[in-house]
């Protein structure tokens, strides 16, 4: 069960229950299902674009539009609900559609011309955050008493809530795991982020592969858009800056490697659980600000990254078998 | 003859059939007009030096590479793979030298990856184990199947991707050099396992340049030169010194030493080394080369030329041994030390370690000069331009003008411009990797002239060469090197094609 592969997601699970467990010691009402649920809540929408850019890393690419996406797709949603007067169902569809096409685009471009996805996402992080702006340039209420009845939709358990956003982003992360696990497609994601020579020589289709990867996280950063604006019930351009850096730290802290091949899907719920611990701890503790979330978040990606180098080492080390 | 003897055995329709099999890159063919065919059943070996075209051939076979003419029949039906993946599907499987694996996955993972069992759509892993156990037990491995791949030594992942191989039905499998990074016990569990398969009827093509391995495995030898067929042999009929001519020499009558490259006694060492060696690379190696005479190290492919060639110039570290080089003790551990102690090499391959395409004939030619300077020193331009306009004279290199790209030039005037490149640093002892391979005839005689020119000058030459009829034209003396050994030392008139391939052959 303790292998090379498993340690840097068990560790992340590891440094998670640590967190949680020193402020359910320290705080009152820290712990318990209240704050579980929020913070399922709180970080869905981080999750769900990180269980999206978690497969974009392990197929050894980087996503950067997805901020900006999430901008775009609310912004989108508010056009279609207020100005065009669509039931929220149908601006749900159009939208994910809209950014599951745009994701496909970029990842053509990226694998059909072989160019560098960081460049090709950078353009689209550009493009979609202007394209957001062209909507509306303000902030605008999504009033319609759909939005309302999804955003209040939720079941009690215990004293925790869990809301249709949470819920959303639990069977996204299961879904996200299972077709990592098992399907096809998802061992193709491991090959290519592997070796991508050794995949292409054993036969897997790499330009298909990547473009389903980048149309998939264009879903994933879709759906994360939809969750804000359902959860804010409005849309403005500022929406979402830096998430993509966020969802690549999440990634990160959940135990997957940056240079793909290695980790687990889940370690995206896992990683951005970690973030929404560390800004309780801070919110609880009261005397220390906001700065000081991206702080330890800083230290704790330093702290993991190396921590997979020496994990990788002692590994090399250990479990080389001389059969 | 030996095709009427194959031919009369030959009963059963061959399994693959090669037909006028073309292909050409830029003007150059790589494979020639090839024909052969393999049967049901056997192990087929496939040599020929570097540039043979046996690499393009297995790419053209499994469409990894398009043809330009000609026929490939399976089974007595045209066959044309677009990908390696189809070849597979069709049943013709390689396994490369380097295994084609993803490391970071799980042998079952990497065993069943495109073909994985599904149950309602979805992966069953259960499955997936119990196929990849069968597939490897097929090739006699007992191992835990769930481990990561990279935990299992190169010899085991070898296993693993021939289990990969022929677990699509396979009917034909080309193994690449598979060889290569095995040592000898690794060597025999694989020659144990392609009997085997033998016996289950698949055919084999054996892609090496041991000798000794396809007379130890092979039963049919098949040579490519140049790209061009030469010949299909029984391998039990086959002498290995004719096998080694039909690799390497163009024409079998004996060329004698022509030109005034006597002996010069060697009163005046430049350069010795000695018991020069690496583990698991070059054996211990005793050399000397006097100051003014071209040595010449012959061998095969892999028999540890270009290794000597890039433990000397401190490409390579090695872990025995002393060198002397102009009555100094020298201790060379990187190319640095090597060009400021007075040496200068040419390597084998030009494009990959000799030219930069996009920097032009000058920027190239004063690249050594200028490094051996130190960056800080800047050789007035001027000064570079006389140089340059100078040696693009002396050795008649054909270019309009010294500012043009030199991936533009042809092969052979780019190797004159290294050659210059190295020249211009006025070394005592040059080393050249194969210096005339892939340039035309014209430009060979030139290179040729201007190795003479250089040692009637005094410099001293160590020229690595799979071309023995060259190396006996200009070598006053040539070192013969075989599985990573020097096996013997021929002086002046005991030079010759025949007692250089006799003392591989030994």
């Amino acid at each position: 069960m303790i292998s090379e592969r498993t340690l840097p997601l068990l560790s992340a699970i590891a440094v998670l229950l640590i967190l949680y467990g020193y402020g359910s010691f320290a705080y009152n009402g820290f712990f318990g299902l209240r704050l579980a649920g929020y913070l399922l809540t709180d970080n869905a929408f981080i999750i769900v674009t990180a269980v999206g850019m978690a497969f974009v890393i392990l197929s050894g690419g980087i996503d950067l539009s997805v901020g900006s996406m999430i901008a775009f797709i609310c912004a989108l949603m508010a056009f279609l609900v207020v100005k065009l007067n669509l039931h929220p169902l149908w601006a749900i569809l159009i939208s994910v559609l809209v950014g599951t096409c745009f994701g496909t685009i970029m990842g053509t471009i990226i694998a059909v011309f072989k160019i560098q996805p960081f460049i090709v996402t950078l353009a689209g992080m550009f493009m979609f955050r202007g394209l957001g702006y062209v909507i509306n340039t303000q902030q605008v209420k999504i009033d319609h008493p759909f939005m309302t009845t999804l955003s209040d939709f939720g079941v009690y358990i215990g004293q925790g809530e869990l809301n249709f956003v949470a819920m959303v982003m639990l069977v996204l992360l299961a879904v996200g795991v299972i077709v990592s696990k098992y399907t096809r497609f998802g061992h193709n994601v491991y090959a290519i982020g592997g070796d991508s020579n050794s995949a292409a020589l054993l036969g897997v289709n790499i330009t298909g592969t990547t473009i389903r990867v980048y149309a998939l996280s264009g879903f994933y950063a879709s759906v994360a858009g939809i969750l804000f604006a359902v959860a804010t019930g409005s849309a403005y351009p500022e929406v979402g800056i830096a998430v993509e850096l966020d969802a690549i730290s999440a990634v990160v802290l959940g135990g997957t490697l940056l240079t793909g091949g290695v980790g687990y899907v889940f370690g995206a719920f896992i990683g951005g659980m970690t973030f929404g611990v560390i800004q309780q701890l801070i919110n609880f503790d009261g005397s220390l600000n906001a700065a000081s979330t991206r702080i330890v978040i800083g230290v704790l990606l330093l702290a993991f990254i190396l921590m997979q180098k020496v994990i990788l080492i002692w590994a090399r080390k250990v479990t080389a078998k001389p059969v | 003859m030996n095709m009427n003897v194959a031919t009369a055995v030959d009963e059963a329709p061959p399994l693959l059939s090669i037909q006028n099999l073309s292909k050409g890159f830029a003007g150059v063919r790589a494979l020639d007009d090839v024909s052969f065919s393999i049967r049901k059943g056997e192990i087929h070996a496939l040599l020929g030096e570097n540039g043979a075209g046996k690499s393009t051939f297995i790419k053209v076979l499994t469409g990894v590479y398009s043809r330009d003419a000609g026929q490939i029949l399976f089974e007595g039906e045209a066959f044309h793979a677009n990908n390696s993946g189809h070849a597979q599907s069709l049943g013709v499987s390689t396994v490369y030298q380097e295994v084609n694996l993803i490391p970071t996955m799980t042998v079952t993972e990497n065993l069943t990856l495109l073909n994985q069992p599904r149950r309602f759509g979805l992966i069953s892993p259960r499955k997936a184990e119990q196929r990849a156990r069968e597939m490897l037990e097929r090739v006699g491995l007992n191992i835990d199947p769930s481990e990561q791949l990279d935990h299992f030594s190169i010899a085991v992942q070898q296993l693993i991707a021939i289990a990969r191989a022929l677990g699509t039905k396979a009917k034909l499998l080309i193994l690449d050099e598979p060889t290569a990074s095995l040592d000898a016990d690794e060597v025999s569990r694989l020659f144990e396992l392609m009997t085997e398969l033998k016996a289950q009827g698949i055919s084999i093509i054996f892609v090496t340049h041991f000798l000794d391995q396809v007379y130890r495995i092979s039963d049919r030898i098949t040579v490519l030169r140049n790209g061009q067929y030469v010949d299909t042999y029984n391998t039990a009929e086959l002498p290995q010194s004719e096998l080694i001519r039909a690799m390497v020499g163009k024409s079998l009558d004996e060329l004698s030493k022509d030109t005034g490259a006597e002996s010069r006694a060697v009163q005046d060492t430049l350069f010795a080394i000695d018991q020069y060696g690496k583990q698991r690379c070059l054996e211990p190696v005793d050399l000397t080369v006097a100051r003014g005479e071209i040595v010449g190290l012959a061998g095969m492919l892999g028999s540890g030329r270009t290794e000597l060639c890039n433990l000397i110039f401190g490409v390579d570290s090695v872990d025995s041994g002393e060198m002397t080089l102009a009555g100094q003790s020298q201790s060379i551990r990187s190319p640095k030390q090597a060009i400021d102690a007075g040496m200068a090499y040419c390597p084998e391959d030009r494009k990959v370690d000799g030219i930069v395409a996009e920097l032009s004939v000058r920027e190239n030619m004063i690249l050594a000069l200028q490094a051996k300077r130190g960056w800080l020193r800047p050789i007035p331009m001027a000064e570079q331009k006389a140089m340059v306009e100078e040696m693009i004279d002396r050795l008649s290199i054909k270019t309009p003008n010294m500012n043009k790209p030199i991936g533009e030039l042809s092969g052979g005037n780019q190797q004159k411009v290294i050659l210059a490149r190295w020249l211009l640093t006025h070394p005592q002892l040059l080393l050249l990797d194969e210096p005339t391979r892939g340039i035309d005839v014209g430009a060979h005689h030139d290179i040729i002239e201007i190795m003479n020119e250089l040692c009637e000058q005094g410099m001293s030459l160590l020229v690595a060469s799979s071309e023995l009829e060259e190396l006996v034209v200009f070598a006053h003396r040539v070192a013969i090197m075989k599985d990573r050994r020097k096996v013997k030392e021929l002086t002046g008139s005991e030079i010759s094609q025949q007692s250089i391939v006799a003392a591989i052959a030994q």
